[in-house]
């Protein structure tokens, strides 16, 4: 039985009927046309489905949408401020964070988690922080700088 | 890699939860972090009819010491375990379990009831809560019941809970003076399952091991404690010689099987290794060390 449900996805409100077995990845990709999020492993290894859901960093693959109905989404294409780019994705430009940037969305909404639950980490923090990420591209010491970057930048007042 | 249809129920009570569980029946599942539950049914292992989310029951997701025990609700998410300073500082068993399961994104997910309920001999939680003597608290509807953790788990996948009844409660007991515990695992990369991996919970008293218990993770087809490594120490000084025999015992009792992480041989090897690593851990812990 299809359920009709409520979902803020990035300040914007969306009401939608749909079957219970829609996965979040599916819902926000497929049915509204946000495509910034990725499908990497479909198994909940790889991160590159990373979103926040409620706040928290969550593979959209491994979570039905139906679970978010009157809930909170943030998706990469959230991040920005209008024209001006949040200091993660800054971060990923000037340090060079992505080549083939299939990771970097997960990989940045997971960076936020981070940087939300520790503001200033360390460098083995990061590493830890992105464990759930992979990347098959950079050998991650750029996304490392990346991140720091970030942290620095916003210096404790929230990513 | 989609799943299978089915219905979904949210309820916002245990006790609405638990009649529709009498309700629906054998094709019902309980979904909490969903983590093992939901790429079970993406690859069609699992294809329930019906899901009763318990997320939106709020009483279920505390942390809290009570009447000598450490009481986590069934919904309480690894990144709770790994944040809280409580457990950080006096339950070091349980923490070190918490940063070593899936990887951090999985943990803000996955819940410490999920991890027990689902069986899984290759989960971290039931190796550690055998070492901890926990008890379950499950509800249904013939009321609460305790369950003593060495009869949760009964056989692969499969635990003790009955038809209707629903995991509410893991109930650690308060370590007392001169206790200490650590687990080790060794996994390939994060995020999987381990290899092998060992969970200790001691008591140290003038130089004696007073009580220990041993889990193990992934050597055998149901969650298992090591009972003879258990014997082997149980009332020493945990000198070289009763370490190794400890080591040894744990090493010919676990029953792994052979499969892409490592033949028999190494896995008991492994065991080995990690029993001697994490009763040393153990036992600095209990002597104050962090």
């Amino acid at each position: 039985m299809k359920k009709l449900i409520t979902v803020t996805v990035n300040g914007e409100s969306y009401t939608r009927e749909i079957e219970p077995r829609m996965l979040l990845v599916h819902f926000i990709r497929e049915d509204l046309g946000l495509t910034g999020t990725h499908i990497g492993c479909d198994t909940s290894s790889c991160g590159a489905c990373t979103v926040s859901v409620n706040g928290l960093a969550t593979k959209s693959c491994t979570y039905f949408a139906v679970q978010a109905d009157k809930g909170k989404v943030e998706t990469i294409e959230g991040l920005a401020d209008g024209a001006g780019l949040h200091p993660l994705q800054q971060g990923f430009w000037e340090k060079h964070g992505l080549q083939c940037g299939y990771c970097t969305p997960g990989m940045i909404m997971s960076a936020r988690d981070l940087l939300r639950k520790k503001p200033h980490p360390t460098e083995s923090e990061i590493r830890w922080g992105i464990s759930g990420n992979l990347c098959r591209c950079t050998g991650y010491n750029k996304i490392v700088e990346a991140i720091q970057f970030a942290a620095d930048k916003l210096d404790g007042k929230g990513a | 890699m989609i799943p299978g249809s089915f219905d979904y129920h949210v309820p916002a009570t245990l006790d609405e939860a638990i009649a529709l569980m009498v309700k629906l029946g054998d094709g019902a599942k309980i979904l909490a972090g969903g983590q093992s539950l939901i790429p079970a049914m993406r690859f069609r292992l699992a294809a329930p009819d019906n899901l009763v989310d318990i997320n939106r029951i709020p009483e279920l997701s505390k942390i809290e010491e009570r009447g000598g025990f450490l009481v986590l609700g069934a919904l309480v998410r690894e990144h709770q375990l790994d944040e809280s300073s409580l457990i950080a500082s006096s339950y070091p068993l349980l923490h070190d379990t918490s940063r070593v399961i899936a990887d951090p994104i999985v943990r803000n997910q996955a819940t410490v009831g999920g991890n027990l309920a689902h069986a899984d001999p290759a989960n971290d939680h039931p190796a550690t809560m055998l070492a901890y003597d926990a008890q379950v608290v499950a509800r249904g509807p013939q009321g609460t019941r305790t369950i003593p953790i060495d009869d949760f788990f009964v056989g692969l996948f499969e635990n003790s809970l009955a038809p209707g009844e629903i995991l509410t409660e893991i109930r650690i007991p308060k370590p007392g003076a001169g206790a200490g515990g650590a687990y080790m695992k060794i996994e390939r990369k994060v995020g999987d399952y381990a290899v092998a991996a060992v969970a200790v919970q001691l008591t140290l008293t003038a130089g004696k091991i007073a009580a220990i218990r041993i889990g193990l993770t992934n050597v055998a087809a149901v969650p298992m404690r090591a009972t003879q490594a258990e014997r082997a120490l149980q009332g020493k000084a945990p000198d070289d010689a009763a370490l190794t025999a400890a080591a040894n015992a744990a090493a010919a009792e676990c029953d792994p099987s052979e499969d892409l992480r490592g033949s028999v041989d190494y896995k008991r090897d492994l065991v080995r290794v990690l029993l001697k690593r994490s009763v040393n851990k153990a036992l600095a812990r209990a002597g104050g060390a962090k």
